[in-house]
């Protein structure tokens, strides 16, 4: 079971990726984003960060990055994909994911211990979580509120798309001012995932608000275990 | 074609000032008091190099011999430090005080470096900027030690917190701090935020970094070996920052040349992320020899330091330098300050894989020199000497002040007015009511709204962040070895008396890693205060110095580092004395770390440390009756000593629950906060058991719940381990006061306030000023 690790000059949360990777029985693969080269592995993670320095939109730039030459058409052909925060960044930007990020309402950087509704557990990245479970994990981002047009987010609630919704506070307000408090999305075919709070710092005991985040890599690694079986 | 030549040609060069030049023009006025030097102290140039200094010479010497890089002030003092350093602190230090940042020794082959400086003025200029390339050049200080970087902390401290002001200062200095941290990737662990009208006008924003490595990857600031190549890399050098250090000449530099520029330089995290990545790979590769960061005083720094440390001379090509504005001169490209940049050098035989890992990082390294078998730096431009110096008469042999101290006047007056004239809550009532007043006022209210805004957990190493009492990150991914990091001052207690607000600072940082369960092992400061030239400022810095250096010999922990930060006054004038002490200590598995806030249900809770009435300067004085005077708590070193060991012994045996330092606020702040964390609330039954007045009495509830006596801690442990920690304790002074459980602080007889009637006393303040 390996996993690639996309490293961006910027790149910030890489290694904490490649540690949950190991730490939910994976084997992590460093990928270089100069190298149009996957290393065969078999799913893909794009770590948060500021890639870049992210001075442009985000994202926008490391979309046009060799690695991304690869993993475009790959991820295309069902590779499963998970963009955390920065690299759900990179995924709007490259179009395999639908609607974009923009600053926050309320203009600040954020990091809090967020808590979130799984919506959609049939995903290659969430299939070890129940629909409807409320798990806790990290949200830390200047640049988090999901956006899309009318038309793209009925398609994406009624395809059963959206994957994670933020529990709003008392006022019903969620903490970046997403539409439909979307904090993650698939594409239609359901390998492609991206959100953005950290599921890599909620998977130690002691370093991190939860072991929440131990599904997303768990479920990746069952299923391909489980593929490899079958073939 | 002819029209295009004409455009393009150069207005005439002014005449370049070179070393023969100058040794040909003795007379020439020269800027000298421009940037900032005084007439003995250029005399003294014109002396050490037998003739007038060229412009650039004049420049470098400028900015090495201003306060902030040379030290002029203060150096005096630091014979304080080595009088005080015994052999078993020396012991523990791998590189001390004099490099870029120290070095101490934790345990299994790991060492750790860890610095706090300041960048208080820039930050008040212009305080996005200025506190972003803060945290920046901390940052570069301990990579240039072989570090990886693993944490951040920023002490802050601002003046009132409804001065207008302060709605412009604050906001950007958080987003300073937060945009640069959290872009190159540090989780940002800890600090502090004040409030105090002292520091209206003279903002501090202090910033300290905290780096890992194995012991056999440290790197210096030297250069030695004949032939080697000097390095510059990074970013490339631009006219901001030009004279950050010192003062800004500009008739003279202006002259032709560019337009003014801002003294305070501009941040490019995303360059120094990947300048940290590419550092970490060269010395992965063993291909550097010396390095050195660029910060303060810029190159003229990074050369003359590199040389005076080695064994020979350098020479330097200037116009080899990667500029972002080709118009600056010599003398600029000298004194700027542009951030994002590293000198190495490197060996010949290296130069191609050095140059191969700078390339995979995208990053522009350029040879600009060499290290020579002379004794001078010489710095060319186009092949004419400009610069020909001994490099340690610019580095370290600057200008030295014993300037006059004196105790200040007003001191009498003020340590004659106390408390005990304030008066004071006489119900259950009144005191809930100050209660609920001290959990809103400015320097206690809740901060998340300036911590929010720091990312805690990047990196995945983080164990305990703010509002926890020391910030806790693991070093060793494989054993969970770490470190716990707290910084300290209460600036109140060193107007008191500078001395012992020294100790109290070091007392309570000491304090608070071993509340986390970390044993206390290494100190770094970050000294602000006002003008030097004035007798008293000058008296209150040598009692600090003083107090810190011998609380340490007594403590047994080395001072390994910091930074003195002068002229922080307006007019006459100055701030509160305010040594920020930062302790490290380290843990052999961070993940038994104790955290601050109760847990669970039916856990007993002791209060260790003795209680007296020690109103004095205290946060309750301060926010109640607006008064200051009076004496300091007590400094008892030997029982902060004796508390630590229990601390950290209970931590290691997995016995606490909660364990949270006592400090402004004493008891009753203590307990609120405790409540609050998790939202487990506890019943204190045993207030009268907490401490006996002079006549043997116990303390009525007020002086019990507010007074801010040091070497105290609440610790709860499960019923179960009670026992367990008594046997512990020793002669430390204890009582059990409590037991954790429902939704209520109640303080049995005196009153009772719910969690959520706490927080919303807590919660409101920073948000009300600065938006949601």
């Amino acid at each position: 079971m390996r996993i690639g690790v996309v490293t961006f000059p910027g790149s910030l949360d890489d290694r904490d990726a490649a540690r949950a990777v190991r730490e939910c029985g994976g084997e992590a693969v460093a990928l270089w984003h100069g190298d149009a080269d996957l290393k065969g592995v078999d799913a893909v993670i794009l770590p948060g960060g500021f890639s870049y320095g992210d001075y442009l939109r985000c994202g926008a730039i490391a979309r046009f990055a060799p690695v991304m030459d690869a993993l475009v058409p790959a991820a295309k052909g069902g590779l499963p994909v998970l963009g955390i925060c920065n690299g759900f960044q990179v995924l709007t930007e490259s179009h395999l994911l639908p609607g974009a990020l923009i600053r926050n309402d309320h203009r600040k950087f954020n990091c809090v211990d967020q808590r979130l509704v799984v919506e959609n557990a049939s995903t290659a990245w969430t299939s070890d979580f129940e629909a409807g479970q409320e798990i806790t994990i990290v949200l830390k981002n200047g640049e988090g509120g999901y956006v899309a047009d009318e038309r793209t987010l009925d398609e994406l609630e009624g395809e059963g798309r959206v994957v994670f919704r933020y529990v709003t506070d008392a006022e019903g307000r969620n903490p970046n001012g997403s539409y439909r408090d979307i904090a993650g999305i698939t594409n239609a075919r359901g390998n492609v995932v991206g959100l953005m709070p950290h599921p890599e710092h909620a998977v130690e005991a002691g370093y991190g608000p939860s072991l929440d985040g131990r599904g997303f890599f768990t479920s990746i690694i069952t299923q391909t275990l489980e593929s490899a079986a079958n073939a | 074609m002819s029209d295009t030549q004409t455009v393009q040609q150069a207005p005439a060069a002014p005449v370049l000032d070179t070393v023969e030049h100058a040794a040909g023009t003795p007379d020439v006025e020269q800027p000298w008091a421009e940037l900032g030097l005084k007439p003995d102290e250029y005399a003294n140039i014109r002396e050490i190099i037998g003739r007038r200094p060229t412009i650039a010479e004049l420049a470098m010497y400028s900015v090495m011999w201003s306060e902030h890089c040379s030290y002029k002030s203060s150096k005096i003092h630091f014979k304080l430090w080595g009088e005080n350093t015994t052999d078993e602190m020396r012991e523990k230090l791998l590189v001390g005080i004099g490099e870029n940042a120290g070095v101490v020794d934790i345990g299994d082959g790991w060492a750790v470096t860890f610095k706090v400086e300041s960048h208080n003025h820039p930050s008040y200029i212009e305080p996005y900027q200025g506190a972003a390339t803060g945290v920046g050049g901390i940052i570069r200080d301990i990579m240039s030690m072989g570090a990886r970087p693993i944490a951040v902390m920023d002490p802050l401290r601002f003046g009132n917190l409804h001065h207008p002001d302060t709605q412009r200062v604050l906001p950007g200095v958080v987003a300073g701090v937060g945009g640069y941290g959290n872009c190159i990737g540090l989780p940002n662990i800890g600090g502090e935020v004040v409030f105090d009208d002292c520091y209206q006008g003279n903002p501090l924003v202090n910033a300290l970094c905290v780096g890992a490595m194995r012991v056999e990857d440290i790197h210096l600031a030297k250069a030695s070996g004949v032939g080697n190549k000097v390095i510059l890399f990074g970013a490339k050098t631009g006219g901001d920052g030009i004279g950050g250090v010192s003062v800004l000449a500009s008739e003279t530099f202006d002259e032709g040349g560019p337009t003014k520029r801002p003294a305070v330089q501009v941040g490019d995290p995303f360059a120094e992320k990947v300048l940290i990545e590419c550092c970490l790979d060269l010395y992965k590769a063993g291909v550097v020899d010396g390095i050195q960061d660029l910060g303060g005083a810029g190159l003229s720094c990074a050369t003359s330091e590199l040389a005076s440390n080695g064994d020979g001379g350098m020479q330097v090509e200037l116009d080899l330098v990667p500029l972002r504005d080709a118009s600056l001169q010599p003398q600029e490209i000298l004194m700027s300050e542009s951030q994002e940049r590293m000198m190495a050098v490197v060996e010949p035989k290296h130069l191609d894989e050095f140059m191969a890992i700078t390339d995979k990082w995208d990053v522009e390294a350029t040879v600009i020199g060499e290290v020579t078998d002379g004794e001078h730096l010489v710095i060319t431009w186009h092949g004419e000497t400009i610069v020909d110096v001994p490099p340690r008469s610019v580095a370290h042999e600057g200008p030295t002040y014993d300037r006059p101290l004196a105790r200040p006047a007003y001191l009498d007056e003020l340590n004659a007015s106390g408390a005990a004239s304030l008066g004071r809550p006489e119900t259950g009532d009144d005191i809930r009511a100050q209660l609920l007043t001290l959990l809103g006022s400015p320097n206690l209210c809740d901060k998340s709204w300036i911590t929010d805004q720091y990312d805690r957990y990047v990196l995945g190493n983080t164990a305990l962040a703010q509002p926890d009492d020391s910030g806790v990150v693991r070093v060793d991914e494989e054993t969970g070895r770490g470190v716990a990091v707290s910084t300290d001052c209460n600036g109140r207690f060193a107007k008191l008396d500078p001395y012992a607000g020294a100790q109290l600072a070091l007392a309570e940082a000491y304090r608070n890693v071993a509340t986390a369960g970390a044993a206390p092992l290494a100190v770094t400061d970050c000294l602000n205060f006002g003008s030097p030239e004035d007798p008293g400022v000058m008296w209150q810095f040598r009692e600090a110095i003083r107090g810190i250096a011998e609380g340490c010999k007594f403590l047994g922990i080395p001072v390994t580092g910091g930074n003195v930060s002068f002229y922080n006054q307006t007019g006459d004038v100055a701030i509160h004395p305010t040594p920020v002490i930062g302790v490290l200590g380290v843990m052999d598995d961070v993940s038994k770390r104790s955290g601050s806030g109760f847990r669970s249900e039916d856990a007993h809770v002791y209060l260790l440390g003795t209680t007296r009435d020690e109103l004095d300067g205290s946060e309750w004085a301060h926010v109640v009756h607006k008064h200051l005077g009076g004496h300091p708590p007590k400094v008892d070193l030997a029982a902060e000593q004796a508390l630590g060991r229990v601390l950290v012994e209970a931590a290691r045996a997995g016995i606490v629950e909660a364990a949270h330092d006592l400090s402004e606020g004493g008891l009753a702040i203590a307990l609120a906060e405790a409540c609050m964390r998790h939202g487990v609330g506890v019943t204190i039954d045993g207030l009268d058991r907490v401490g006996v007045d002079d006549e043997g009495n116990a303390l009525d509830a007020f002086t019990a719940l507010f007074s801010e006596s040091s070497a105290r801690a609440l610790v709860a442990v499960p019923a179960g381990h009670a026992a367990e920690l008594e046997a512990l304790l020793g002669d430390v002074p204890h009582a059990r006061i409590g037991v954790t459980g429902g939704r209520d602080l109640e303080v049995t007889g005196v009153f009772t306030a719910s969690i959520a009637e706490l927080k919303a006393a807590h919660e409101f303040t920073l948000p009300a000023v600065f938006g949601a």
